[in-house]
């Protein structure tokens, strides 16, 4: 990592072109309004968040590029939520029917919206959102041959990004602490393990299509008790997995579907999210749009899952205005058919003036039984708002 | 006797209720005609990049801009490819669009985002919708094609200066937001100089002024400045195009997911 921080700088030296900035930066406000499991926790969280990102192009064809995306937060409340990443740090170079991009960068695979099930590229980076969309930047040598036929994809990934937790006076997360600093793995290369993957995606038609096969370490560990039967260490196993990633769009109809199989310990497993999204255009005669959203999530370990969504069914509705401000309101729940436990969103945002949005999040979470991983949850229902500035 | 008179009353009678029709097939032919015309006058050439600006006006004068850059390239027997890549406002900076249009059936859109490395197929049914909140709908601005309506001629009216054909043109289309257009056009070369859009109910909503008319190659006119009025709200947004470059060397291969992805 350092060699390669050392030969971009000095690509850096050798670019003649100025540098191109762009980017946001903001502060949350988060409000828990239920008593927390443990005292320790708190009920505010306010912090601080950034991400410009710098690029430069290398010469006049506008061929060759790098980018460097530096992220950080700091959070008023919990340590663990202060943290900074590089998204990316990567040179990118375009030819006629192929690209090579080298370096840290983030890649997104999928279709739907409950869950990205197939997107294993990057390590999400939890402890900035429930949704999951944030990603850590992940470094690797991906290249891309673009034909008529399809795409077909390479990736070669070094460097293991490990998940990112909450700490002691953190919400929205398990009774017992996670030791980050102390992770297993079942390869003895730990972090350095190369993992590879492959793509092949097309679109014909009303058809987007891709097919993806991966073949190294599991973002998701299995947690164990440590020593002192305090903390929770992960252990990160191998893993190989095969999936695809559908979605036929007819007019006013997205069909939408992701399957896996994944061979990895303790048992391998088939998973699935598929589902619709409907759009009703000019709602009343109006300019407003209006989006009905519906997708199961279904995974075979059903109970032993280690994820949320192994039987469940998600329901939202996303009204955009289309107006000068772009205000959106997306409103979803998420049921668990067989925990019959639930949580629901509501997610707005707008634009103030030309540079700023102001966005809210609200979530609750209610399940009674244990075995739910949703159950930790519970006390956890929270309100956030976010004002960022964007240059 | 009696027959010959009959037959002679019954073609009479026949040519006066079909007179009328033939007016009106008169006026239909010419009407293809001339957009027809419009259309060839436009072709070849080939592909084109140009970066425009849209100042949105409310009835209270509160204005807010919107920049983009657009490439596009010309598709035989079909409608054109195009990738929009947005400026401003910041928040969708980096935010863009790919659509491949067709001449029969939804146009096929592919929309990135930025924050998530995300490309995302959308449904194509919102081309009646506002872009980027401004009063040109995505039916506005996308290229035209003679399929896309039926026509009528209804006469002659100069705008300014320029001696211009009247033509009104009915979408084809079924989830157009208009139930029809009628357009002003120069009778030297077909440009567009004045347009007036009805929504579905039959009333005026829009007025379409454009001006500043440049000739690129010695053949292709565009317009770079084009104001569209809505009567119904009071607002109006000014659209400039600027740099236009025609024959950049832009090929299919610059117009997929991928580029799309990769655009800035």
């Amino acid at each position: 990592m350092r060699l390669l921080l050392i030969s971009l700088i000095t690509l850096f030296s050798v670019a003649i072109h100025a540098v191109e900035v762009r980017g946001y930066m903001g502060t949350e406000l988060r409000y828990f309004s239920e008593t927390p499991w443990q005292s320790e926790q708190t009920d505010w969280q306010a912090s601080f968040v950034t991400q410009p990102e710098f690029y430069w192009e290398l010469d006049d064809s506008g061929d060759n590029s790098v980018t460097f995306t530096p992220f950080m937060r700091i959070d008023s409340a919990d340590n663990a939520r202060s943290h900074w990443d590089v998204r990316e740090l990567k040179w990118l170079h375009l030819a006629d029917n192929w690209e090579l991009e080298v370096g840290a960068a983030i890649v997104f695979w999928g279709v739907t919206e409950s869950q990205h099930l197939v997107d294993v590229i990057n390590q999400t980076d939890g402890i900035e959102g429930i949704n999951g969309d944030d990603k850590l930047g992940q470094p690797m040598v991906h290249f891309s041959l673009i034909e008529d036929w399809g795409v077909f994809e390479s990736f070669i990934l070094a460097g293991f990004r490990e998940q990112t937790y909450a700490g002691k006076n953190g919400r929205l997360r398990l009774p017992l602490l996670v030791d980050g600093d102390h992770s297993q793995y079942e390869s003895s290369r730990g972090q350095q393990h190369i993992d590879v993957a492959l793509r092949y995606s097309h679109s014909l038609s009303d058809w987007d299509i891709a097919f993806s096969a991966f073949h190294g370490t599991n973002r998701e560990p299995v947690f164990q008790l440590d020593s002192s039967q305090q903390q929770l260490t992960p252990y990160y196993m191998q893993m190989t997995q095969v999936s695809s990633d559908v979605q036929i769009t007819q007019n006013d109809w997205l069909w939408k579907a992701e399957w896996l199989y994944r061979d990895t310990q303790p048992e391998s497993y088939y998973a699935a999210v598929a589902g619709f999204e409907y759009t009703l255009i000019g709602l009343f005669d109006s300019d407003a749009d209006l989006g009905l959203l519906g997708e199961y999530n279904w995974d075979q370990r059903q109970e032993q899952a280690s994820t949320p969504y192994q039987n469940d069914l998600f329901v939202g509705a996303r009204v955009v205005l289309n107006d000068e401000d772009s205000t959106e309101l997306l409103i979803g729940v998420a049921r668990d058919l067989s925990y019959m436990s639930y949580s629901g969103r509501l997610q707005a945002s707008k634009r103030l003036g030309e540079r700023y949005k102001l966005s809210l999040e609200a979530w609750l979470f209610h399940s009674n039984e244990q075995a739910d991983p949703l159950y930790y949850f519970q006390h956890d229902d929270m309100i956030n708002v976010n004002l960022d500035y964007y240059f | 006797m009696n027959l010959c008179i009959k037959s002679a009353i019954v073609s009479v009678l026949a040519m006066t209720f079909s007179l009328p029709s033939v007016a009106q097939n008169a006026q239909q032919t010419r009407g293809l005609e001339i957009a027809k015309a419009r259309k060839v006058a436009d072709q070849g050439w080939v592909d084109s990049q140009a970066s425009m600006e849209m100042l949105l006006s409310n009835k209270q004068g509160e204005t807010s801009l919107r920049q983009l850059r657009m490439k596009n390239l010309e598709v035989e027997s079909d409608g054109d490819k195009s990738i929009s890549i947005f400026d401003s406002p910041k928040d969708i900076r980096g935010a863009a669009f790919l659509t491949f249009a067709h001449v029969q059936g939804a146009d096929d859109q592919w929309l990135y985002l930025p924050a998530l490395k995300r490309v995302k197929r959308i449904s194509s049914r919102n081309k009646s919708g506002p872009f980027m909140g401004s009063e040109f709908a995505y039916e506005d601005l996308s290229s035209f094609e003679v399929e896309k309506y039926t026509y009528r001629y209804l006469g002659d009216e100069p705008v300014g200066t320029e001696a211009s054909f009247i033509l009104e043109s009915v979408p084809t289309d079924k989830y157009s937001g208009y139930s029809k257009l009628v357009t002003w056009l120069d009778k030297d070369d077909y440009r567009v100089h004045k347009a007036q859009y009805f929504d579905r109910k039959g009333s005026l909503l829009k007025t379409l002024t454009a001006s500043n008319y440049m000739q690129y190659l010695d053949k292709y006119w565009r317009a770079h400045n084009l104001k569209m009025v809505n009567h119904q709200t009071g607002k109006s947004t000014l659209l400039t195009w600027d740099s236009y470059q025609f024959m950049t060397g832009l090929k299919e291969s610059d117009f997929n997911k991928n580029r799309l992805k990769r655009a800035r």
